[in-house]
């Protein structure tokens, strides 16, 4: 029978990039937030498109 | 009356067509030539790939929409152009070949007085032995047909893995000189949500592969975003979306060959290694489509038009230049070929001056690294500005009247990661500018209040309304030029 395994393999690739947090991954998703920041997103792009025509 | 000729009617093409059109299609003739019946969305193969939109969502016929315009469209491949006519012609013109069935294999040579070079690349597959759909064992995203293809294949692995086989998904890039990492950046994003939606998420290993010296690279060199108190490289944020799904990353990776079932590839450190598969979906490097060009007398002058890699030759700077002394005054800024000041080269089809990510070479003499990326946005944005020189200099300017450098561009990349409306997410990035200039911006290279990068639902609807809005915007309906392009 294979030992219970207690401890967890550090120093692999996943093992070093940051993780979202609880609250990160809510508002990835949260209504409210998200309409917020799609208007961000839009205003941020029109202002990229206008400073890119010459 | 002037006569321009656009070859292309991609989304560069499509772009210097429909505005063409609208300021000089009256008094003047456009004639667009394209092998292609269809015009095709190609960021939102993507969703055919997996399953979720059919052919005819991301296609229209290309002639039903030119009938509405004063545009002539030949459904033709380019062969040949002569910048000065011939022994015959004293006008210059190009040498195209029907690919229109009832005119299929017909020649014919169209005369210009401007001509706009707006190709695209060709899918080259055969740099890379057993790569892609025709000749290999891997699929692509690449067209709509291909994604249909990546679909099936798709689904019968999923059967597979319902029965209880574990399998491998192998998504990147298929060559060590390949750009487009974002469409398998997407794709394979988009292949893991709908294996976690099918419930077989946990039978699948999931690896990504790719030429870029680190994850986030993009052909860009990689960005550098503003998030939680620092600026923090984009390789950070790729990476944790990786882990976040699941996903194993190889990267440096020159794929040198594909058999069934069974990738072989080199890395930056001169190793070889094998990646085992049951479903691959691997970028083909790109080319010029290979057109030829002859001089008055007939003699070649292709490797005066072209560059070696087939694109066509620009107001760039191509002279050869150490890395540390590359600039982003290098780059193009009105697209007018040096030798024939009526002909420009917009989207891929032009030649830009090198690359933007770092040149690498394996121990091994292999070079490693992303080319350019120039789909897209800066794809239409050059276009626009080739059209309103090419308005301009019809109606008498002496020279190109407007500029659009990569290095003066910004671009926006919204990668979809999982489709729903309200659960569904994409990765939205936005670069200003996408050749990084450290003259103007000394630490990053960027403007930092216009390079983002985040993950959210935002970015889901933002990837469905451009989908709907080009769409929309390319099928000429009304008011589709006040729609930002």
């Amino acid at each position: 029978m294979a030992e219970k395994i207690t401890n967890k393999e550090p120093y692999q690739q996943a093992y070093y990039p940051p993780a979202p947090t609880g609250l990160t991954c809510y508002m990835r998703t949260s209504i409210i937030w998200q309409l917020y920041r799609f208007i961000v997103i839009n205003l941020k792009m029109l202002k990229l498109m206008s400073k890119s025509h010459h | 009356m002037s006569r321009i000729v656009i070859l292309g009617a991609g989304i560069a093409g499509h772009t210097a067509a429909r505005y063409l059109d609208k300021w000089l299609g009256k008094k003047h003739e456009i004639i667009v030539v394209s092998p292609n019946a269809k015009w095709n969305w190609i960021p939102s193969n993507i969703w055919v790939g997996v399953g979720q939109m059919s052919e005819d969502d991301v296609t229209f016929d290309l002639a039903d929409i030119y009938k509405k315009t004063n545009v002539n469209f030949r459904q033709a491949k380019a062969l040949s152009i002569n910048p000065e006519g011939s022994a015959e012609i004293n006008t210059p013109f190009v040498t195209v070949e029907y690919t229109l069935d009832d005119k299929a294999g017909e020649q014919e040579n169209i005369e210009y007085d401007y001509l706009i070079n707006a190709t695209g690349p060709k899918l080259n597959f055969g740099a890379t032995e057993g790569l892609g759909p025709d000749h290999g064992y891997t699929v692509s995203v690449c067209t709509p047909g291909h994604a249909l293809e990546a679909n099936e294949k798709l689904q019968t692995m999923i059967e597979r893995m319902r029965a209880g086989e574990k399998c491998t998904v192998v998504i990147g890039t298929g060559h060590g000189m390949c750009t487009c990492q974002g469409a398998a950046f997407e794709y394979i994003y988009n292949v893991d949500h709908i294996l976690r939606e099918e419930g077989v998420r946990d039978m699948a290993r999931i690896v990504w592969i790719s030429n870029e010296y680190e994850l986030g690279d993009f052909g860009m060199g990689g960005v550098h975003i503003k998030r939680g108190g620092y600026v923090t490289n984009g390789k950070t944020f790729a990476e944790s979306l990786m882990v976040e799904r699941g996903i194993e990353w190889i990267t440096r990776a020159h794929v040198k060959k594909v058999e069934a079932g069974l990738i072989h590839y080199e890395t930056l450190d001169g190793e070889f290694h094998e990646q085992k598969f049951d479903f691959s979906m691997l970028i083909p490097p790109f080319a010029g489509v290979g057109l030829q060009a002859f001089d008055k007398a007939g003699e070649n002058i292709t490797a005066q038009i072209f560059a070696p890699n087939g694109f066509m030759k620009v107001d760039a700077d191509y002279t050869p230049r150490p890395y540390a002394e590359w600039s982003a005054k290098d780059w193009p800024r009105n697209y007018q070929n040096p030798s024939y000041k009526n002909m420009f080269a917009v989207g891929i089809a032009f030649a830009p001056p090198h690359p933007i990510s770092k040149p690498m070479q394996s121990a091994n003499g292999t070079a490693i690294n992303p080319t350019p990326p120039r789909t897209g946005m800066p794809s239409a944005t050059m276009a626009k500005a080739v059209a309103q020189s090419i308005r301009d200099m019809v109606n008498g300017a002496e020279e190109p009247t407007h500029s659009a450098s990569m290095a003066e561009m910004g671009a926006a990349c919204v990668a979809s990661t999982g489709s729903h409306i309200f659960k569904g997410t994409a990765a939205t990035m936005t670069v200003f500018p996408v050749v990084p200039d450290f003259e103007t911006y000394p630490e990053h290279g960027r403007d930092l209040e216009l390079t983002t990068g985040e993950i959210g639902l935002a970015g889901h609807w933002m990837k469905y309304i451009l989908h709907h809005t080009f769409i929309y915007q390319a099928q000429l309906k009304p008011g589709w030029s006040v729609l930002p392009d």
